[in-house]
């Protein structure tokens, strides 16, 4: 199955969403990415048991300090995949790529000198 | 431990407002149990500030620094080698370390991040509930290990008020009475008759009422001439 996803998904490998810490996201959004999400495990199929119910909380917590922070909270999503559902890895990357590109660049990159270099 | 919570962002940016360049100060104990100002919680304010500043065009420096403790203050003189390469230092402990360390360096602006709550227990991951007020005179033997001053929202001392109702307290629904917590302990313990005895009025002067407090223990007590 040869399936393509926007080039500009770039793909963080994690043991399981269980190990994404809110920090990991701020950080991110920090360096100047438009937007994260998970690609976890669909509910009830975790291998760890409950790393991506985990990882669901997380996210919603992330949203929170975004919203405090004064930043889309939609920048940061939270999707369920089975690992052999390769269309929906596709769909889901292309339907990110759409979402971000409505809310348009992440606002620090713009703002901050130290990402225009 | 002692229980605190994260101020709002909104209060904290109000408050760093005319700064560059800021310490954030965190602390490895009773509040980095509470997940409120420990190194975690410095590298998600960190970044919450970063983020803010940037977005709204300015730029602001943080050092991330996590103290043992900040009530002691061997552990707060550490950061003499560079608290002077800041403006101000937010601190993320309970508000005796945020003293204290505003007390260590009189010349510097000292800013808290911790709303400090109470003296408290994890119930569960991620849940803290309050247990003790500091009164100064115990007397957890007579009430079945439960204590009315903290858990009772009108500390009373000799029984329950008449708002208690199916076990919950009248100030809120979600909160057992203390009353019936001591009662239903006592009738467990086989020691009823300690609610018999009655509880005479408090002396609060060795609470907060007598003003604050200090604790000496003269036998470990460096002598200054020595
Ligand atoms: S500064 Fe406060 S939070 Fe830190 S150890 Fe001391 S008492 Fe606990
Ligand atoms: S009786 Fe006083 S010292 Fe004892 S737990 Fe209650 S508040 Fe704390």
């Amino acid at each position: 199955m040869r399936l393509s996803y926007p080039t500009n998904v770039k793909v963080v490998k994690v043991p399981c969403t269980g190990r994404v810490d809110v920090l990991m996201v701020l950080k991110a959004l920090e360096s100047g990415v438009d937007g994260v999400y998970l690609a976890g495990c669909e509910i009830g199929d975790c291998h760890f048991l409950k790393g991506n119910l985990r990882a669901v909380k997380r996210i919603a917590y992330a949203k929170e300090l975004l919203k405090e922070v004064g930043i889309e909270p939609e920048r940061v999503e939270m999707y369920h995949i089975a690992t052999s559902d390769g269309p929906r890895f596709a769909q889901v990357a292309k339907e990110m790529t759409e979402k971000i590109r409505a809310l348009g660049p992440n606002p620090v990159k713009d703002k901050n000198k130290a990402f225009k270099a | 431990m002692i229980v605190g919570n994260r101020k709002p962002l909104e209060e904290i940016l109000e408050m760093v407002k005319p700064y560059k360049k800021i310490l954030l100060l965190g602390c490895n104990e009773c509040i980095t149990v509470c997940a409120a100002g420990g190194e975690r919680e410095v590298g998600v304010l960190a970044s919450e500030l970063k983020l803010s500043r940037a977005k709204n065009g300015g730029e602001i420096e943080i050092k991330e620094h996590t103290l043992e403790r900040q009530c002691d203050f061997e552990y707060i003189d550490q950061i003499k080698p560079f608290v002077d390469d800041y403006e101000a230092i937010v601190s993320m402990a309970c508000g005796a370390g945020i003293q204290y360390t505003a007390e260590r360096f009189p010349g510097k602006v000292v800013l808290p991040a911790i709303n400090t709550t109470f003296l408290g227990v994890t119930l569960e991951q991620g849940v803290w509930s309050e247990r003790c007020q500091g009164c100064g005179e115990c007397i957890l033997h007579l009430t079945g290990g439960i204590c009315p001053v903290a858990r009772c929202a009108k500390s009373l001392f000799n029984g329950p008020c008449g708002g208690s109702s199916n076990g919950k307290c009248e100030v809120n629904p979600d909160t057992p009475c203390a009353w019936q917590l001591i009662v239903d302990r006592l009738k467990e313990l086989g020691q009823l008759e300690n609610y018999e005895k009655i509880i005479e009025v408090k002396n609060w002067s060795t609470s907060r009422d007598g003003g604050p407090r200090t604790r000496v223990r003269e036998d470990l007590r460096i002598p200054k001439d020595s």
